[in-house]
This record gives C-alpha cells, sequence and structure tokens, in this order.
C-alpha cells in the first residue's frame, strides 16, 4: 500500500531521474527534513544535541566520506580517523590564525585540506589494490596521528599538545565555545550533514559515480572501456577525504571542542566508521545514516535502558555494550551482509504491497 | 534504583528540611578498559566515603549524598555524554580522574557555573583561580610531582645531579607531555640531562623505549604512566635490570596493582604520593562497620586499603569538606554548584580537619584562595616493598620548587586568558 509506484506518472526526464521517484517516498523525505529544520531546534537541550544528535550527524558524514572510497570506489581504507585528525587540526589552524573568519568558510577549508592530504596517500591506490591498500592506509592513520603529536606548530605549541576550540561564530552566532545554544550547533552539524548527503548522492548518480562503480566492480574491465582509473580512483579519494576532513572539523570544533590526537583520532575511530559503513550498508548514503545512527544510538540507548531503569552496575553495562555490538556485527555479515540499507529496501518491497501480498 | 529509593529514604527520615534534598556528586568513572586498574578503587573509594556519610552522619549537614556513576571508559567523548547526562540532576561538582575529560569540561563546566576538581591531574595551570575560576588542583598538581621527583633524586645524590641523565618515559597524551615544560626548567637550572620517551596509549607496547634506557643508561628514570602501562614499564624495567630505587613514578603510576606483577623485582620501586599509605586510620572502622560489613560497599569491596582506593576517598573528603564550608558561608544545608564553588574557594584543610574525619596525617594541610586554586603543592614519596606487599612512605610531604614552577603557571594560564578573553575572577 505505501511505497506504490500507481499513479506516478513522470512526464519528464528529470522527473524520472530523480532521488525519491516515488511521491510517497518525497514526501517522507521532505517531512523528516521538515521535522529535522523546524521542529527538533525548539525542543532539544544540552543533553539530546551533545549525547545524541550531534555525534548522529557528524558520524553519519564520516560515514558518507568512508562509504564513497570503500563502498562506492572499492578501494578498502582503514585511515578514517587519520583524516580526520587532518580536518580537526587543519580547522584549529584556521580558527586561531583568523579569528574573524566565519565558521562556514574555516570548516569547508579544513575539507579542502584534507581532499588534499586524501589524494596524497591515494596515490599508492593506483598501483596497490585490497588488501595491500588497506595496510596503506594503516600507515597513513600511523604517520598522521604521530604526525600531530610529534610537531607541536600544528597545536600552537600549547604545553598539553590539547587542541582547544575558542569561541568562534557564524553570522553573530555562537558555533564553537561553551556558551553555544543548543539549536545552533545542532542545525549548523545539520546543514553540514544534508549538504554531505545531497553532493554525495548527486555525484554517485553521476558520470563519476558510474566511474567509481566500474573501477569497483572489475578495474580492467573498465579501463577497456575508457575509464581513467588515475582520475576515478583519485577524486574518490579526494571526495571522501573531503567528507571525512568535514567530519573531523566538526568533531573537534563543534563537538568534543577539545581533543588530543591519540585518543580521539587514533585506530579505533578508523574502524568505527567502517564498521557503520558495514552495518549500514556499502554503496548506500542511506546506509550511512543507519549504521552512524544504530552505533552512536545503541551504546546511549543500552546506558538508560540499564543504568538509569534498571539500575545494573555501570561496569556490567559497559561490557555488555560490546557484547551485543560485536555479536550484532557478526549476525549481521552472517544473515544481512549488505546491512541495514538491505533491510529496509526489502522492507520497502514488503510494504509495496502490505497488506494483499498476492 | 533500589539503591536510589534507599538514600531517598534516609534523606527523608534524617534531612531537616521537608522536601527531599541531596546533594549530587556524579562519579565519571571508568571501571572498564586498559585504565581500569586505577579507575575501579578509585571510584569504590569516592562512592564509599560518601555513603558511609549518609549511613553514619546522614549526609552531609543533614542532607544526604547521592553519588551518580557514570561509565566513561576514559573516553573523552563518553565523557561528555556523561556530563551532559549528569549535569542536569544538580551536580556539584565534577571530578573526571582523566586529563582529557578535565581539558574537554573546563569550558563547558564553567560557562554552567560548576566547579571541577581535577586532584592531582587535569590542567596545570588551572592552579591560578584568577583564570580558571572554577577548576581546583589543590593539594598538588603534575608540575609539583616534576619537581618532587627531582628534588627526590636530588636527596639521593646529596643535591647535586649536574651531569646526570634522566629519562622521562610519559603517556603521550595531555597527561604525560604535562610535565616536559617543568622537567626543561629544571634540568636547565640543576644541570642534567633530559630524555624523553614517549609511550603510545595504551601503554603495552614499550619495548624500544627500554631498549633505549637499557643503551643510554640514564641515572634516573620518572615516569608518568597510567593504567596498563605502568604494569608494562615495571616488568620492563625489571628485565632490563635497571635499578628499581633510581625509577619513579608519579602519584599515578604508584598502586599495588602496579607493582605486584613484576613480583620481587619490582621490589624498591618509588612512586610520589598524594596520601599516606594503608589503611591504619580511624575512618577505616567506621568504613568496615557502616558500609562494608552492612553490604553497602560499591563495587565488589576488595579496594580497601589501596592506593587509588585512599585517593578515591580522599577526592571525596576533600568534596565533602568543601561542602561543609559551603554551608557555612551561605547559611543552608541544600547547596548549589555555585555555592559549591565558593566552598571550595574558601577550604583550608588543617591537621584538625583531618582528624576529625577519621583520617589523622592523611594527606598535607594546604589552603585554598582564589588566586590559588593549587593549594602548597606538598609530595610525599613512597617505596615499593615487595616482601611485605606494600607501599611504604619514605619521605613526608614536603614542598616543591615553586620558583620554577609559578611562571610556569602564570605563563600558561596567561595565554589561555588572552585566548579565551576571560575577565579576572578575583576583585
Amino acid at each position: 500500500m505505501l511505497y506504490r509506484e500507481a499513479g506516478d506518472f513522470s512526464t519528464t526526464y528529470s522527473q524520472d531521474s530523480q532521488t525519491f521517484p516515488i511521491r510517497f517516498d518525497r514526501w517522507r523525505y521532505y517531512a523528516v527534513l521538515f521535522v529535522a529544520i523546524f521542529v527538533i531546534p525548539f525542543m532539544v537541550n544540552d543533553y539530546w544535541v551533545n549525547s545524541i544528535f550531534m555525534p548522529f550527524l557528524i558520524y553519519s558524514i564520516a560515514a558518507i566520506g568512508l562509504n564513497i572510497l570503500v563502498g562506492y570506489c572499492g578501494q578498502v581504507s582503514l585511515g578514517t580517523g587519520g583524516f580526520m585528525a587532518v580536518g580537526a587540526y587543519a580547522c584549529y589552524k584556521l580558527m586561531t590564525a583568523f579569528p574573524d573568519v566565519s565558521m562556514f568558510i574555516h570548516v569547508l577549508l579544513a575539507g579542502g585540506i584534507t581532499a588534499g592530504v586524501g589524494v596524497l596517500f591515494g596515490l599508492p591506490s593506483l598501483r596497490i589494490k585490497g588488501f595491500y591498500l588497506a595496510v596503506a592506509t594503516l600507515a597513513a592513520q600511523f604517520f598522521l596521528v604521530w604526525l600531530f603529536n610529534r610537531v607541536s606548530w600544528f597545536y600552537n605549541y600549547s604545553a598539553s599538545g590539547q587542541i582547544n576550540a575558542p569561541e568562534r561564530d557564524t553570522f553573530g552566532i555562537l558555533i564553537t565555545g561553551p556558551n553555544t545554544e543548543a539549536w545552533a550547533t545542532y542545525l549548523f552539524c545539520l546543514i553540514f550533514t544534508v549538504f554531505s548527503a545531497v553532493v554525495a548522492r548527486n555525484l554517485t548518480r553521476g558520470s563519476v559515480g558510474r566511474e567509481w562503480m566500474a573501477i569497483r566492480d572489475m578495474d580492467i574491465a573498465a579501463e577497456i572501456i575508457g575509464v581513467n582509473p588515475l582520475r576515478a580512483k583519485l577524486t574518490a579519494f579526494a571526495v571522501s577525504s573531503f567528507f571525512v576532513g568535514i567530519s573531523g572539523a566538526l568533531f573537534f570544533a563543534v563537538y568534543l571542542g577539545a581533543v588530543e590526537v591519540g585518543e580521539a583520532f587514533g585506530i579505533t575511530k578508523s574502524f568505527l566508521v567502517l564498521f557503520m559503513i558495514i552495518i549500514g550498508g556499502l554503496g548506500s548514503i542511506f546506509g550511512s545514516f543507519a549504521g552512524a545512527a544504530f552505533l552512536v544510538l545503541l551504546p546511549v540507548l543500552l546506558k538508560v535502558v540499564g543504568v538509569d531503569w534498571f539500575g545494573w552496575p555501570t561496569d556490567i553495562v559497559a561490557h555488555l555494550n560490546l557484547v551485543i555490538v560485536g555479536g550484532l556485527i557478526v549476525i549481521f555479515l552472517i544473515v544481512e551482509p549488505h546491512g541495514l540499507a538491505q533491510l529496509w529496501r526489502l522492507a520497502k518491497e514488503k510494504l509495496r504491497l502490505w497488506p494483499f501480498p498476492h | 534504583m533500589k539503591y536510589k529509593l534507599g538514600t531517598m529514604a534516609v534523606a527523608g527520615l534524617m534531612a531537616a528540611s521537608p522536601v527531599m534534598a541531596d546533594l549530587v556528586f556524579p562519579s565519571l568513572s571508568y571501571r572498564t578498559g586498559p585504565y581500569a586498574a586505577g579507575g575501579i578503587p578509585f571510584a569504590d573509594g569516592y562512592a564509599d566515603y560518601f555513603t558511609l556519610l549518609n549511613e553514619r552522619d546522614g549526609g552531609i549537614g543533614g542532607v544526604a549524598t547521592r553519588v551518580l556513576e557514570c561509565e566513561t571508559g576514559y573516553n573523552t567523548e563518553k565523557g561528555v555524554e556523561c556530563y551532559e547526562s549528569t549535569k542536569g540532576e544538580g551536580a556539584l561538582v565534577y571530578q573526571p580522574l582523566s586529563t582529557g575529560i578535565t581539558y574537554q569540561l573546563i569550558p563547558k563546566a564553567t560557562a554552567d557555573d560548576i566547579p571541577i576538581h581535577s586532584m592531582g591531574y587535569g590542567r596545570t595551570s588551572a592552579a591560578n583561580g584568577d583564570v580558571f575560576s572554577h577548576v581546583f588542583n589543590y593539594p598538588a598538581n603534575y608540575w609539583n610531582g616534576a619537581s618532587a621527583a627531582v628534588n627526590h633524586i636530588l636527596d639521593m645524590n646529596n643535591g647535586d645531579i649536574s651531569g646526570k641523565k634522566i629519562a622521562l618515559v610519559y603517556h603521550n597524551s595531555a597527561y604525560g607531555k604535562e610535565p616536559i615544560r617543568t622537567l626543561e626548567k629544571l634540568s636547565e637550572k640543576h644541570g642534567f640531562e633530559l630524555t624523553l620517551l614517549a609511550v603510545d596509549h595504551p601503554g603495552q607496547e614499550q619495548k624500544s623505549q627500554w631498549l633505549q634506557i637499557r643503551r643510554e643508561k640514564p641515572d634516573n628514570v620518572i615516569m608518568y604512566g597510567w593504567g596498563v602501562m605502568n604494569q608494562v614499564a615495571v616488568q620492563e624495567a625489571a628485565n632490563i635490570r635497571f635499578p628499581m630505587e633510581n625509577f619513579i613514578g608519579i602519584w599515578w603510576s604508584g598502586a599495588e596493582i602496579d607493582v605486584t606483577p613484576a613480583g620481587d623485582k619490582a621490589d624498591g620501586y618509588k612512586a610520589l604520593a598524594l596520601t599516606a599509605v594503608g589503611d591504619d586510620f580511624p575512618l577505616y572502622d567506621d568504613l568496615q562497620k557502616y558500609v562494608v560489613d552492612a553490604g553497602k560497599a560499591a563495587g565488589a569491596g576488595d579496594q580497601l586499603g589501596t592506593v587509588p582506593y585512599n585517593r578515591g576517598i580522599y577526592a571525596a573528603m576533600l568534596a565533602a569538606e568543601a561542602v561543609k564550608k559551603a554551608q557555612e558561608i551561605h547559611g543552608v544545608a541544600d547547596i548549589t554548584s555555585g555555592m559549591m564553588r565558593d566552598g571550595m574557594e574558601a577550604l583550608v584543610i588543617t591537621e584538625e580537619v583531618m582528624a576529625a574525619a577519621g583520617l589523622p596525617n592523611f594527606g598535607p594541610t594546604f589552603s585554598v584562595s582564589c588566586e590559588n586554586h593549587g593549594g602548597e603543592g606538598m609530595v610525599a614519596v613512597t617505596q615499593w616493598d615487595a616482601g611485605a606487599g606494600e607501599f611504604v612512605q619514605i619521605a613526608d610531604f614536603a614542598p616543591t620548587d615553586m620558583s620554577v614552577i609559578q611562571p610556569l603557571i602564570d605563563e600558561d594560564s596567561a595565554a589561555f586568558k588572552a585566548e579565551n578573553n576571560i575577565e579576572s575572577n578575583c576583585n
């Protein structure tokens, strides 16, 4: 009954190729956007923004970025944490060097700088593939963390090696620092998340995205039909790193406010984002959101249920969280290798026929 | 929930005020992860002390206390989540037991008018209360620790260490990097040669660092380690037969659990101390009677008397004394976090106060003022006796070299003040 295409006639090509061709789906999408932009900002407090919405939005951007590289272009990367660190430190240097410039510009520039670094580390991908590329990006991860720990210019020579986000604004509204309003930081991150998702969606269904997917499916065949592997792989690294850099900048400046590179952007962060796209679904924008939501919300949910409702000891709940997340990853890999996105697709198919499946 | 109902019932019986008020102490603990070895006993001690106050005295000034525990796993993201979820419950003071989380909470808590007590950790320059209005790090900070370690080495060498080689093995994080600048200044002053050896989180891999120590043969090693890093370092030092009496850890590297894995080879290892060692204090009798025997001990209840447990007790005791001070200043029993801040700023710990709390000679005496949030920075030294299986205090609480530390505090806090346009807190 839901998600039916009956009565939905496309009369132009642009209608035919839009992101949500089914009217019901389109309205659902508009409804979600409407709630996110016009309802949630008026209802949130610090707790909801800082514990739930902000990590979800920021990790979604990182997952979208990694999904472009791994899910669409087939280049396995374990360097996400390192690239997020590039975004964070670039943003920090820009914020302290140009205090009067709007945060929007800082975050975008941080993304741009990360894209450059990503291309640099993407160069080996022209020669090496698969596991070997994973190891090369792992090297990028360790090198970048080491660099930001080692060279004190990156943290402005502070005694502790920590970087702290000073108060900065955009259009006179405080975005970073302790005195921000919950709705302002939420909306700021939301704008970047929506922007990333729309850009990623449109890139992946255009000629660039088709080149990426051709490389992913079979690189030799792609080369024969005229896809330039240099261009395809490097654009994938650039676009992916751009989004990952934006998420790193937001992660540091808006969400945490102070980070230490080894702790915040270590190898565990790379794996976390990789788990997000595996659980969410490789090669799917919706999957990036679903995976981020899953891994951000599950620990909070378990904590609320276990500690606040049942009064269990905090360490039991923390261990339980590890057990459940680990178990779910295994279950997903066995039962549904295509992730939550595939479940969503199946649900839509079912809903289309419901309640008369024959 | 049961516990919550229990404390509420106690509060209802004992409290003079008709409302069921309570004093909320969030405990951002970590009972999981590579740092749990230190996190568990500290959290147990912190919780047990407040349980004791409720059971024995009916809270502080007639108002029951409530400890809100939240698991951070030493992770800054979870720390933020814990802060946001507990601050709405009327949290009086945060003691995150993590330098990374402290750095994060300094601006947030200041904006929310909630004090932070980073006891022996956190941002060292927060000792300048004129800039950091809501952050306290009494009784001693990292730079006092660095100076105390060097002072002890001076004592061992009859006051002359020029030309000696000292290596610093440190956790490669904000925590471990804190003492570097102080040690560099001290090396200029005393003429020793400083080698820096960073150990990455979590600290299980230290082969190359100790190989370097074996090759360069420094006269002394100072360690700023935490969690699993301590045990590995003591073991590695034993493996290369580094003389243990020349190996000094900061107070975070001086728990029983850090040295026991190395067995007899760890004998003679030294560590700085913020509090006295052991359980030979009147308070422990009350703890046994009201908390342990009543089955109300936090965690497994097997940590009593260990160094980090004592530190948890001490942190809770200082918080409770600050509450009493705040109640005295403002004349209200059910204080707010802003009043708590005033109480902490007026805190004076004398021998009488400690004796009244059942902890005579447990820690140094000190006083806090608006300008000085760091106390006098008195540090003691302990040594591990593997045969007896206990730390023994070998040097009493002694002052550190403030002529080196104070300019560094002023410099760093002035930079923070300029960077963030902070107004003067005092005057």
